[in-house]
């Protein structure tokens, strides 16, 4: 609708001949959205009832991907000759948008069901046994990427800061204002580490530096970069997508 | 019950029993729903140099979607995508059951023979094939093989791309992601070739379409001994 508010606006311009395209222009607008709500009942998405049956089918998606969620089956890993050296950068701004991270005085800030929430430095993170892996990126739109990313596993950190392992899920806030959470099976599992090398140099700023959570059992937006603080809780904290429609579980 | 009619005598029966016509409305629901939600998710990031219109996409306008999700409808058109599976899945496996264990494709798809089908074709090409209700020639078993392949298809290389990691073996079968992404491309193609062919020949044959509904359908003496022979 807010198309033909749009135009409606362009139509007052006075020139006639300006004011008869505006108007041909305004009936085309209005016969594709006729078109759109008769052939796809594309409308039909947009009302509150629909959406709300689609979101309940969503969080039924959620537990069969739960169920099908094997904590011990490891992802495919790809020869070093297979590595996509042209990976793209992904968000929901540009990429001159991207923070720019002062490793020096960035802190990894713990929260919720963790025994010891002191803040970790970049440094220190460095310091723990590091696992790199050859995984595939798979994005939510289709395409994927084979790519190497080097970190600290995550559920061995998890279980360092004395995490309650039994918590459902773990929380990720990142500074480009993107956010993302995952089950803790998954947070458990052995490829999801806090990746801070991409292709064996540290993580370059387009791809979260200067730590960003890798999740080869997961699509690529459930892999958020920038990462400030992370949260161990009981109650879902979503994310991004995941609060505009995108299934939470996301498993792959 | 006898009826007169240009076929020569006939008799008001089952066509379609219940279960058939049920798979068959749903799955004909589910894959319009795959088909428009599908488009929608491949105009995000094309496989090929082109997109589908979007009109013919499914998965929430533009403003609104942007105005509710904050997303141009692109998580509209998974959310279909990934309901519209378990109604596929379930008018599917129904149907495959159904077919499998009452004798119903043994029934009505078999035989399909290259000869046969050379003969059928012929015969549609000079106008003398058979379009009496309750025959099935032999282009048409054909088709119907075809689309339930394409369906069977359909479901397992989306699952081999929906889950490339826990069902890794089956994306593998298909030779990997992007190949499995591939052919999940192309099964849609012939999904829609035989969509439009199935729908072209019942605009041609409007008679076929009512027993789809109803279940019944006046079908000639002759057809029916013949099938009770089988």
């Amino acid at each position: 609708m807010s198309l033909i508010k749009e135009h409606g606006r362009i139509t007052l311009a006075e020139r006639p001949a300006i004011r008869d395209l505006e108007r041909r222009l305004f009936l085309r607008q209005g016969l594709s959205i006729g078109a759109l709500t008769l052939l796809t009942g594309c409308d039909v998405t947009d009302t509150d009832a629909v959406d709300g049956v689609l979101r309940s089918i969503s969080r039924w998606n959620d537990r069969v991907q739960a169920w099908l969620f094997n904590p011990n089956k490891l992802a495919p890993t790809f020869a070093e000759s297979q590595i996509d050296h042209n990976f793209r950068f992904n968000a929901f701004y540009p990429e001159s948008k991207a923070p720019v991270i002062d490793g020096a005085t960035w802190r990894l800030q713990l929260d919720g069901r963790i025994a010891d929430k002191r803040p970790w430095t970049l440094a220190q993170l460095t310091a723990l046994p590091q696992e790199s892996q050859i995984t595939r990126h798979v994005c939510v739109e289709g395409w994927s990427k084979i790519g190497k990313w080097g970190g600290v596993p995550l559920g061995r950190f998890l279980r360092q800061v004395g995490a309650d392992t039994t918590a459902k899920y773990v929380g990720f806030t990142c500074a480009d204002g993107y956010s993302s959470s995952m089950d803790m099976a998954t947070a458990l599992h052995p490829l999801t580490i806090m990746a801070l090398t991409f292709a064996d140099q540290t993580l370059p700023r387009k791809f979260g530096y200067p730590m960003k959570i890798r999740v080869p059992t997961k699509l690529g937006f459930k892999n958020p970069k920038f990462i400030t603080a992370i949260s161990v809780r009981d109650d879902n904290p979503g994310g991004y997508w995941e609060d505009r429609g995108y299934n939470w579980f996301s498993g792959i | 019950m006898r009826h007169d009619h240009p076929d020569g005598p006939t008799r008001l029966v089952t066509i379609h029993p219940l279960i058939v016509r049920l798979c068959h409305w749903g799955n004909a629901l589910a894959i319009l729903l795959m088909i428009g939600s599908g488009w929608k998710i491949y105009n995000n990031a094309p496989l090929f140099a082109f997109t589908f219109p979007a009109w013919a996409t499914l998965g929430g306008s533009p403003s609104p979607a942007w105005h509710r999700h904050g997303d141009i409808g692109y998580a509209g058109a998974l959310l279909w995508h990934f309901a519209a599976m378990w109604l596929m899945f379930a008018a599917s496996a129904a149907y495959l059951s159904y077919g499998l264990l009452s004798g119903h494709f043994r029934k009505t798809l078999l035989p399909v023979t290259p000869a046969g089908v050379a003969h059928d074709v012929a015969d549609a090409l000079t106008g003398r094939l058979d379009h009496r209700l309750g025959v099935r020639n032999q282009v048409q078993r054909l088709l119907y093989i075809a689309a339930i392949a394409g369906i069977i298809l359909m479901l397992l290389s989306g699952l081999a791309i929906w889950k490339p990691v826990q069902l890794q073996e089956l994306t593998a079968l298909f030779g990997g992601y992007d190949t499995a992404r591939e052919i999940h491309f192309f099964g849609m193609c012939g999904l829609v070739l035989f969509l439009a062919v199935h729908l072209g020949l019942t605009a041609l044959v409007p008679k076929v379409l009512p027993p789809m509904i109803t279940g019944r359908g006046y079908v000639p003496l002759d057809v029916l001994e013949a099938e009770s022979r089988r």
